[in-house]
């Protein structure tokens, strides 16, 4: 929003005060100033004159040879303006002076001297009319400098309108002098208005109201128009302030708008006399005075005269009774609309106008009668004539409550931490406008209506009203005298904070961040559905509109994006995903750990090990608990697993009544996916329910003496089938304890190409005793013991 | 007597000088100390003597026994040495300068300023909290004060799920949560992802990560909260910090501030960062809003507190000069990678 020194000068006596520090103060006590700057500055020297001859050039078309009198002398002028005559009176840049960005002097036009320039309004800075020069009324004298008729100069700020949300009352000028005289120490001078009093015996517009979300409604009917135009001051003014003049009662509505904060709207009389406020039961066309044809739902409110709409209610009005040339007499709207019912029509039209903004604010129903005085005021000071043919008419629906606000001294310390004197307190409550009562030592404060419809409402309400005023930056700052209590991290965070150093720094891993939903398009590339169970509503795409289920897949759309990073290499992120939907139809959101590791076609033994091997760490880190592997070949197999390679991750502690836990998957990436991204690569992944694993975490177990006695190792090679899997060996073992075994360890596997289908398995059995060394008769039975239990799976024991 | 065993010496040495190897300092051995070594024979010689003649040369001939014996052991080490460095000095020199590669993979560069704040706030005796990523509109707005039709909810800013749920938008969702953990007196910080519809480019991310933390005590005020702020910023960014607090609107306090740091990058001069305006706007932070501290669980009348929202991911960008905030979410190695820091 820009704002007008000039303007808020008409409320506040701004002499004296230094523009940067007053910005400054507006940043630091109210809102954030985006940026300032005076305006006319480029402007020096341009004067009333008149033209009084106007030839043709010789050599050009368009140029003219003008004689301007200047009041002392008489010009040469070359001008190119179109509306360049005799008689009228211009503004014209003196040599020396400044005008159009530019520095007059007197040069050479197309071979004739020109001695200074007339100007359009646009070269001077107070309209974007370029068409011609700007004619003068005919009554101005000569030579008077034009900076003492108009306002040329101003200082403009602009604020984030943004930071004025929660400020109904900041969305006129008028607020906005408030605050600077608060923040200034300076006096807010009362608001001039025209009493309504001597028109109660007028006829009453009729009005009527038929839905809650207008709460209030007031209309006054005034004829005999005779002014079509608006002052330039005025018009210069809603310029600057972003807006511009169209014609006088239009000009007076936007011109309150932007003094008051209240929007206000002027329809032809002849057009509408009488108000209905209504919504419609069936969506219909409406032709708003922006000439565009809209299609209006049910759910917005309408303005309408004998059952025709003719304005959308704090949006916009409508073509057809919009003020023309010929107006005479109009019927002046001030109305005050539920913001929310306002914001809904905004979107739903797609129209977001300078009073829709305000009234999405919340405005003070309060402020309809004021603004019709004011305008009222403004209009017969411009057109005496004005006949006003109704009272005040007003239908008011809906009160805001009056608020009284109780506090006290303690509670104002309690809250900032600082000594801010009662003085003070009344005083800076006072400068905004805040009726305050002493009582013994409670202030008992009246919050006047601007500031009542939301922003103000509770007590701690009042301490930022008294804190930003005191200023921020003179708060001394204050440690806290609060009792010293122990933080321990919570398991689950060491987890994780564990698990990623582990992958980082011990297995040279890379950690992502990938997005909640699916990369639907790099799945739909890789041959894989983008599967989840919820979706977002309102999603830019529906490629990534599924909240994933799983990590893998999203780590491994990360893996193809970096297939040429390495030969070999791993990515992995704790993130979260939803695994079903509860009773409540709420999402099941787990933490889960992926990883994806990339290798060379032909290494997927070596990478589902590695894999396996950071489970294992990841266990051994937990204490207490093991993992192990399962696969069920007619289980489920997810999409992106090999059939015949993906294994259940399982948890076991060492309580034997708790269930084992399935905590997640480690799987090759289905060949066919890894294909499409390189056939030359090998991917496997790992998918850990981060929230399964960290209640099994366990404290520190007790520490167990080492043995000392030696220990003694026997090495044993078994020739079995190939398909005799590793876990069948540790299986017989189990079935056959020895208090002796301490260990045992896979030395390695070796297959002779030349014995199809078996394979030797040397393994290395430490035994020992905690209480002695033991004899070589045990050691050897239990050597055999071990030679012979293998026989059930078929072994042969070399050696 | 004397004479032969001068003589004796001479030649010992002279043999000495000769000898290279074991062998041959073996060969002298057995020269002058074997069973028919030299100085055998002498001692054998002895028999012939008599009285104090014999004692003299007994002594004499000994104390040369042990003078070439202790000279042979030695000559022995000091062969031993050389034949050692020898070998050593023809051993493989191994090439240093070949690459060994390393087993150091990388932390998201969130992890990793997500860690320094945890430490630096859990040194303060600050709980580090998590919290969901989908919640329910009641977590993400009614229990921070944000009322049923307040803008912020609007559809264009929110991403709704079809069960009614949402992706939290703010870190302020976890408020409540918190306040019903821990009760006041309370101390916490949550980090954690939020979720806005917008489009992406160099500065707007969808994801992004925000730190919110409060504490909440008797008689927490603004003074404590500008000290408390500046304070751990000034250990965030290593350097004395000045805040400034401007009014701000959030509905979950009252009253709200932005919080500007003076421009550790320029010292206030005006940089690129600043974008030439000595000041930056940091965080939003405020006291907590009575409504906020009702719903949970905690008495607005006995208990004041402030809270505070980072954004991590801003943070993260300043602090490691990223400027494509796009990096953070593209899972690309040759970015990523860089990030090494435990």
């Amino acid at each position: 929003m820009f704002l007008s020194m000039n303007w808020i000068g008409d409320f506040v006596d701004l002499t004296g005060v230094d523009m940067d520090d007053l910005m400054h103060k507006f940043t630091m006590g109210t809102a954030e100033v985006e940026g300032y700057q005076w305006v006319g500055k480029d402007v020096q020297d341009v004067v009333v004159g008149k033209i009084i001859s106007c030839e043709k050039h010789p050599d050009s078309r368009k140029l003219h040879l003008l004689k301007v009198d200047v009041g002392d002398k008489v010009l040469d002028i070359v001008c190119g303006a179109p509306n360049a005559r005799v008689g009228i009176k211009v503004p014209v840049a003196l040599p020396g002076g400044k005008a159009g960005g530019m520095d007059i002097e007197p040069r050479m036009l197309a071979g004739c001297i020109s001695n200074g320039m007339c100007c359009s309004q646009k070269e001077l800075g107070v309209s974007d009319d370029h068409s011609g020069l700007w004619e003068l009324p005919e009554d101005l004298p000569l030579g008077k400098d034009l900076k003492e008729i108009y306002e040329i100069d101003d200082f403009i700020f602009e604020v984030d309108n943004k930071s004025l949300t929660n400020r109904p009352d900041l969305w006129g000028h008028y607020g906005i002098a408030r605050e600077v005289a608060a923040l200034t120490g300076r006096t807010l001078k009362p608001y001039q208005t025209h009493s309504l009093d001597a028109y109660e015996s007028l006829p009453e517009v009729p009005i009527s109201v038929e839905d809650d979300s207008c709460y209030r409604y007031s209309a006054m009917a005034i004829s005999n128009i005779t002014v079509p135009k608006s002052p330039e001051n005025m018009q210069i003014r809603l310029y600057r302030c972003g807006m511009r003049g169209i014609n006088l009662l239009t000009d007076l509505t936007n011109y309150l708008m932007l003094e008051l904060g209240q929007p206000m709207h002027a329809y032809d009389y002849k057009r509408v006399s009488q108000i209905e406020v209504k919504k419609f039961d069936q969506p219909f066309q409406f032709t708003t005075l922006d000439d565009k044809v809209r299609t209006v739902g049910t759910d917005t409110l309408m303005i309408c005269s004998q059952g025709k709409p003719v304005c959308v209610a704090g949006i916009m009005g409508g073509q057809e009774s919009e003020i023309v040339d010929d107006t005479d007499s109009f019927l002046l709207e001030c109305a005050n609309f539920d913001s929310m019912s306002v914001r809904k029509s905004t979107q739903a039209l797609g129209l977001r106008t300078d009073a829709a903004l305000r009234y999405e604010k919340t405005l003070d129903p309060e402020m309809t009668r004021t603004a019709v005085a004011r305008y009222l005021k403004l209009l017969l000071e411009i057109d005496p004539d004005v006949k006003v043919i109704s009272r005040f008419s007003d239908c008011y629906k809906k009160h805001y409550p009056h608020r009284v606000i109780t506090i006290d001294k303690d509670y104002v310390d309690r809250y900032t931490g600082i000594d801010i004197s009662e003085d003070r307190i009344t005083k800076t409550l006072t400068d905004l406008g805040f009726g305050v009562t002493r009582r013994g030592k409670d202030f008992i404060v009246d919050v006047p209506s601007y500031r009542a419809t939301k922003d103000v409402t509770i007590p701690a309400d009042l301490i930022e009203e008294i804190s930003r005023i005191y200023g921020y930056d003179n708060f001394a700052k204050k440690t806290t005298r609060a009792a010293i209590h122990p933080i321990t991290m919570t398991p689950e965070h060491r987890l994780h904070r564990g698990v990623k150093n582990l992958l980082a720094f011990s297995y040279g891993s890379h950690e992502v961040h990938t997005y909640i939903w699916n990369d639907g398009k790099t799945l739909g590339q890789l041959g894989l559905s983008n599967k989840g169970i919820l979706h977002l509503t309102n999603a830019v795409s529906p490629d990534i509109d599924t909240i994933r289920e799983e990590m893998v897949p999203s780590l491994i759309c990360v893996a193809a994006k970096n297939k040429t990073y390495a030969q070999e290499f791993s990515v992995f992120e704790i993130g979260s995903v939803v695994t079903g939907l509860d009773k409540d139809n709420l999402a099941i959101e787990e933490k889960h750990l992926g990883v994806v590791l990339v290798g060379q076609k032909g290494s997927e033994e070596k990478l589902v090990m590695r894999a396996k091997s950071i489970c294992e760490s990841i266990a051994k880190m937990l204490r207490g608990i093991s993992f192990y592997y399962t696969n069920d070949e007619s289980g489920d197999v997810k999409e992106w697993e090999h059939p015949y390679n993906a294994f259940t991750v399982m948890a076991a502690d060492e309580d034997p009544i708790t269930p084992d836990l399935n905590v997640g998957r480690i799987a090759i990436v289905h060949p066919s996916v890894s294909a499409k991204i390189n056939k030359k690569l090998a991917l496997v992944g790992i998918e850990l329910n981060m929230d399964a694993i960290w209640p099994l975490t366990r404290i520190m177990p007790k520490f167990q003496e080492p043995s000392r006695f030696p220990s003694i190792t026997a090495d044993i090679t078994y020739q079995v089938d190939s398909s005799v899997r590793y876990s069948e060996f540790m299986r017989v073992i189990a079935q056959h304890p020895s208090q002796l075994l301490k260990d045992t360890e896979l030395m390695g596997i070796y297959e002779d190409p030349d014995v199809k289908g078996k394979k030797a398995v040397t393994i290395r059995y430490t035994f020992g005793a905690d209480d002695r060394t033991l004899t070589s008769e045990e050691v050897t039975d239990a050597i055999e013991m071990y030679r012979g239990v293998m026989r059930e799976l078929g072994a042969m024991v070399e050696g | 007597m004397s004479e032969k065993i001068d003589e004796l010496k001479q030649t010992f040495q002279e043999d000495m000088d000769k000898a290279q190897n074991t062998e041959d300092l073996e060969n002298i051995r057995v020269k002058y100390l074997g069973k028919k070594g030299t100085i055998t024979e002498l001692l054998k010689g002895m028999r012939n003597m008599q009285g104090d003649e014999r004692k003299e040369a007994g002594k004499r001939i000994n104390l040369l026994k042990a003078q070439v014996s202790e000279s042979i052991q030695e000559r022995g080490k000091q062969i031993q040495k050389e034949m050692e460095k020898r070998l050593l000095m023809a051993d493989r020199r191994v090439d240093i300068s070949l690459p060994a590669g390393n087993n150091i993979g990388s932390l998201h560069p969130i992890t990793i300023v997500q860690r320094e704040l945890e430490e630096i706030f859990s040194s303060m005796g600050f709980a580090v909290e998590d919290y969901n990523e989908v919640v329910t509109e009641y977590q993400n707005f009614e229990a921070v004060n944000v009322p049923k039709n307040h803008p912020a909810r609007d559809m264009q800013d929110t991403y709704y799920l079809d069960n009614g749920e949402l992706l939290k938008t703010q870190t302020s969702a976890a408020q409540n949560y918190i306040l019903r953990k821990y009760g006041a007196p309370c101390r916490a910080i949550f980090p954690g992802r939020c979720f806005r519809n917008e489009a992406l480019d160099a500065s707007h991310e969808n994801t992004f990560f925000q730190m919110e933390g409060m504490m909440v005590d008797k008689d927490i005020s603004v003074a404590n909260l500008i000290y408390f702020m500046e304070t751990m910023l000034s250990e965030v960014f290593q350097t004395d910090i000045t805040v400034r607090l401007r009014p701000g609107f959030f509905p979950f306090t009252e009253p709200s501030f932005e919080l500007d740091i003076h421009c550790p990058f320029c010292g206030g001069k005006g940089c690129a960062t600043c974008k030439h305006g000595g000041w930056i706007e940091l965080c939003p932070c405020g006291m907590i809003h009575p409504n906020v501290l009702k719903m949970g669980g905690v008495d607005p009348d006995k208990y004041t507190g402030f809270a505070f929202g980072l954004g991590l991911t801003r943070l993260a960008m300043m602090k490691f000069d990223i400027n494509d905030i796009r990096v953070l979410n593209s899972g690309n190695l040759k970015a990523l990678d860089q990030f090494t820091i435990l």
